[in-house]
């Protein structure tokens, strides 16, 4: 009789699972195409590294730590749960485990048991401020997986019906519980790891698949359908732990943007739109391309508030990406029309004459008027070519970092050419600010303008430059910022000592360390400097940089926020105590020099380009140095 | 509602760098680029607004030669329905009033119920729109920043007037407008959206099918005979002090000069 009670339930509790998973999977099913398959190995190894080995859990140590311990008993303790939920079915049933696995199930248990009590304490009385909401849901679960680890526990010491009943109820109620919520993870975490995104300087194309953008009806994301099978994926997968929100830029300046919260409102919009049960009769079954996502479940400001830095990306601990939805997003806004005022006019001047600022063409190189440089629009041609960009060439004080990379390049002993009034914007900012067809008119002058040179590599100076060149554009030279060409010629330069008891501390520049793992070349740059003394910002140094308030357009968006994030970071470099910023960025360094101001720390705080530093701490090898 | 907006191509300044010819009698023009005015787009996008609410047709009318008809494609893009060019080599020189002229021949050949100019033009004299009223025998109103529908045949308007105050008027339709810049916020127009109307015929009517001779240079009785930069002046009034007291005399000198109460 028993056994056709726990037969019932088997069938009850599998047959139910099954079907809300079936009714989880069909949106995936309808979702934009994004092909997934590739690098098969790559994907193996990220599982095993993020999956498995928990590897970014510990970035958050106590979490990570009681995380890691409720994971691995998870999947010790998942052979003991299928033994047990057959033995009340086949009474002699045994998997065989062993003493060994006996002693390591009940460690599992117990350490298990333990870690629960503490993460509901936690969850309950010491609530980190990263978790939002959702607490009767985390102490509901938590109560679950305690349940079921002593119901086992007493089981196998008793043989007790009321125990087994317990656990066995106990195991499948949650089994369905999980696709209800944030617990969702325990089952999809590892797909969206396998299916993560493994070039982070990139964008997804418009659609996977489709050249003729022309043809496309609509561009980007406006209604749920428009996201990709992997993002919907990403909605159900987020385990709302706010990490992601937590190293935000934005949110921590309160822009109107918690990346936690895009999963969130994809999530609840997605199950809003799953009837599990079947509907009353006349009761009107919510249409998923009623009505846009803009306005409805994400906001305007909210999508434009991003600055791309990819530190949600870098910290989510299941590799759910973010920064390919925000362009998505904006691609559809742009396709609509729904571009602030603020940013219209850099993207006609972009248009028109190849920056933001709509200057002259001509005056492009002016930066280098005074200086013997050699220029592709007079015929001249060099191996290495030096891509300057917009803010580099015509910002007045930008042009200084042109010009320290000229002379840098020299005392490297590069040959070196520049493009002039050919060369136009990256179009870097333009791309990920949702103007895919914008961008693709600059890239295609910018490649066309580039294999004219003739040039076999290239240097950049701006990050910005070398991500869209490196990673945006296709079959170009290979591409180096100059951080790695100076870490590469330390031999080549002749340092000298600077005249100062300053203290350095060095700023990631995203779109150089995150975006392309670049991290170590101008660090070894900067330590070349004779009497060098620098200092990290410990905690948001390296992948854990904070944005300076971003690039390209967004120096034109005007944000809804409370602080600067230049302000934040220049406390930040205060607090390492630094008395000077290195970065490696104009946009950084404009950001920056504004916040220092705006941090009223001018004249005990300043700012300087990584390669302007290097130009004032090497000799001129084509002068015999003094001495 | 039926409603025409007239558009001109004008060299953006936020775009240029303008300087004036060695003859000083027009602007040096090799290196410039052009776009619709901007107090024209904003004058598109409201009666774009407008139809969209109401109901009814957009025209957008330039006069010009083939370069005009790319900013009239642009605000097909934005939504406008239909684009007429007025093009006739007679037309180059014409003065505010012969200008006039040729839009009101171009609004008489269709029963209108508003029409829409810009306020003014970044190269304008702020002209054209009340003397195409005045021609057309129509009620007029400039400087409008808020259209609503009052009746069937009336418009409640609000008009900015000096010191940022707000004037609310009715006014009988058909009528013309001169729209304000800030009346609403103009939806983006990108590559895309212009290359879908790219296939779309623009019209074209001259001083033959517009009836219309006495415009061009010859009947232009207003002529320009000088264009320079003005002189700098003498020094500006350096403030001095910390930047507490630095904010309170910028503070006491835009109220004393009436910027701010």
């Amino acid at each position: 009789m028993t056994q056709l009670f726990f037969l019932l339930i088997l069938i009850a509790g599998l047959g139910t699972f099954t079907w809300i998973i079936a009714k989880r999977v069909q949106p995936l099913l309808h979702a934009a195409p994004d092909p997934r398959f590739n690098d098969v190995p790559r994907r193996v190894q990220l599982v095993l590294k993020l999956w498995l080995a928990q590897w970014r859990q510990p970035r958050y140590l106590l979490a990570g730590v009681l995380h890691i311990i409720v994971f691995f008993g998870f999947l010790a303790l998942a052979a003991r749960s299928t033994e047990l939920v057959i033995l009340g079915i086949l009474p002699n049933f045994s998997l065989h485990l062993g003493h060994w696995y006996e002693v390591t199930k009940d460690v599992a248990g117990i350490a298990v048991f333990a870690a629960v009590v503490i993460l509901a304490i936690r969850r309950a009385f010491f609530r980190p401020a990263r978790y939002v909401g959702h607490t009767t849901e985390a102490l509901l679960v938590l109560g679950m997986i305690g349940t079921l680890m002593v119901s086992e526990f007493v089981y196998s010491r008793t043989n007790s019906l009321i125990a087994y009943t317990i656990h066995d109820l106990t195991f499948f109620t949650f089994l369905c519980f999980l696709p209800m919520g944030k617990h969702f993870h325990v089952i999809t975490s590892l797909f969206n790891v396998f299916f993560m995104r493994l070039h982070p300087g990139n964008v997804k194309p418009v659609k996977y698949g489709v050249t003729d953008l022309d043809s496309l009806p609509s561009l980007g994301v406006k209604k749920f359908e428009d996201f990709t099978w992997k993002h919907i994926l990403d909605f159900y997968s987020c385990a709302d732990c706010g990490r992601c929100s937590d190293r935000c830029p934005a949110h921590r300046v309160k822009r109107p943007l918690s990346p936690r919260d895009i999963s969130i409102k994809g999530r609840e919009y997605a199950f809003a739109h799953q009837s599990l049960l079947p509907r009353p009769a006349g009761e009107k079954v919510p249409k998923a391309d009623e009505g846009a996502l803009i306005g409805s479940v994400f906001s305007e400001a909210e999508i434009w508030s991003c600055t791309t830095c990819g530190a949600c990306e870098e910290e989510c601990p299941i590799g759910i990406e973010y920064i390919d939805k925000i362009v998505d997003l904006r691609r559809g806004m742009v396709d609509d029309g729904l571009v602030p005022q603020s940013l219209q006019k850099p993207m006609s001047a972009l248009e028109k004459r190849g920056n933001p600022w709509g200057k002259l063409e001509k005056n492009r190189a002016a930066w280098a008027s005074k200086m013997d440089v050699k220029l592709v629009e007079k015929g001249e041609t060099a191996d290495t070519l030096y891509f300057v960009d917009s803010m580099t060439s015509y910002d007045d004080r930008m042009q200084k970092i042109a010009q320290a990379t000229a002379r840098v390049l020299s005392k490297a002993n590069v040959d070196f050419t520049v493009i002039g009034k050919e060369e136009k914007d990256s179009g870097h900012d333009v791309r990920r600010f949702g103007e895919e067809m914008l961008f693709q008119s600059l890239k295609e002058q910018n490649v066309e303008s580039i294999k004219a040179s003739e040039a076999k590599k290239i240097v950049v100076s701006d990050p910005h430059a070398l991500n869209a060149l490196r990673n945006d554009y296709a079959e170009m030279p290979p591409v180096q910022h100059i951080s790695e060409v100076i870490a590469e010629n330390v031999n080549t330069l002749t340092f000298k000592p600077l005249d100062t008891q300053k203290t350095y501390t060095y700023h990631d520049p995203c779109y150089l360390g995150r975006h392309n793992d670049t991290y170590d070349a101008p660090r070894t740059a900067i330590d070349c400097i004779p009497g060098m003394k620098r200092v990290e910002m410990q905690g948001s140094c390296r992948d854990r940089s904070f944005c300076c308030g971003g690039g390209g357009l967004m120096l034109f968006y005007e944000p809804e926020e409370e602080q600067r994030m230049g302000v934040v970071r220049v406390q930040q470099a205060a607090e390492a105590g630094a008395d000077v910023i290195v970065t490696a960025c104009p946009f950084c360094l404009t950001n920056i020099e504004d916040a220092i101001k705006v941090a009223g720390l001018e004249g005990k705080m300043e700012a300087i380009d990584l390669v302007e530093l290097v130009d004032a701490a090497t000799t001129d090898g084509r002068q015999p140095t003094a001495g | 509602m039926e409603i025409l907006v007239c558009v001109k191509r004008v060299p953006d300044s936020a775009e240029n760098e303008i300087s004036v010819a060695a003859d000083g009698k027009d602007i040096k023009r090799d290196d410039l680029v052009y776009s619709v005015n901007e107090w024209d787009n904003y004058a598109v996008e409201e009666a774009i607004q407008i139809v969209e609410r109401e109901g009814g047709n957009v025209t957008v009318v330039s006069i010009g030669d083939s370069e005009a008809e790319e900013i009239v494609r642009r605000e097909m893009a934005m939504g406008a329905n239909q684009g007429l060019l007025l093009t006739d080599s007679a037309f180059e020189g014409s003065d505010g009033l012969g200008n006039a002229k040729l839009l009101t021949a171009a609004a008489s050949r269709t029963k209108y119920d508003l029409i829409l100019t810009g306020a003014q033009a970044d190269d304008g004299a702020g002209q054209v729109g009340g003397m195409l009223a005045a021609l057309l025998d129509w009620p007029y109103a400039s400087l409008v920043n808020r259209i609503e529908r009052k009746d069937d045949a009336t418009l409640r308007i609000g008009r900015e007037i000096e010191g940022g105050n707000q004037e609310v008027s009715d006014i009988d339709t058909p009528c013309v407008l001169s729209i304000q810049t800030g009346i609403n916020e103009p939806r983006y127009v990108g590559i895309r959206g212009i290359r879908k109307v790219a296939s779309i015929e623009v019209p074209v009517l001259d001083g033959a099918a517009l009836a219309v001779s006495d415009v061009g240079a010859a009947a232009a009785k207003v002529r320009r005979i000088d264009y320079f930069v003005p002189e700098l002046g003498a020094g500006a009034e350096m403030l001095e002090g910390s930047n507490e007291e630095l904010a309170d005399k910028v503070v006491d000198l835009l109220k004393a000069k009436g910027a701010i109460k």
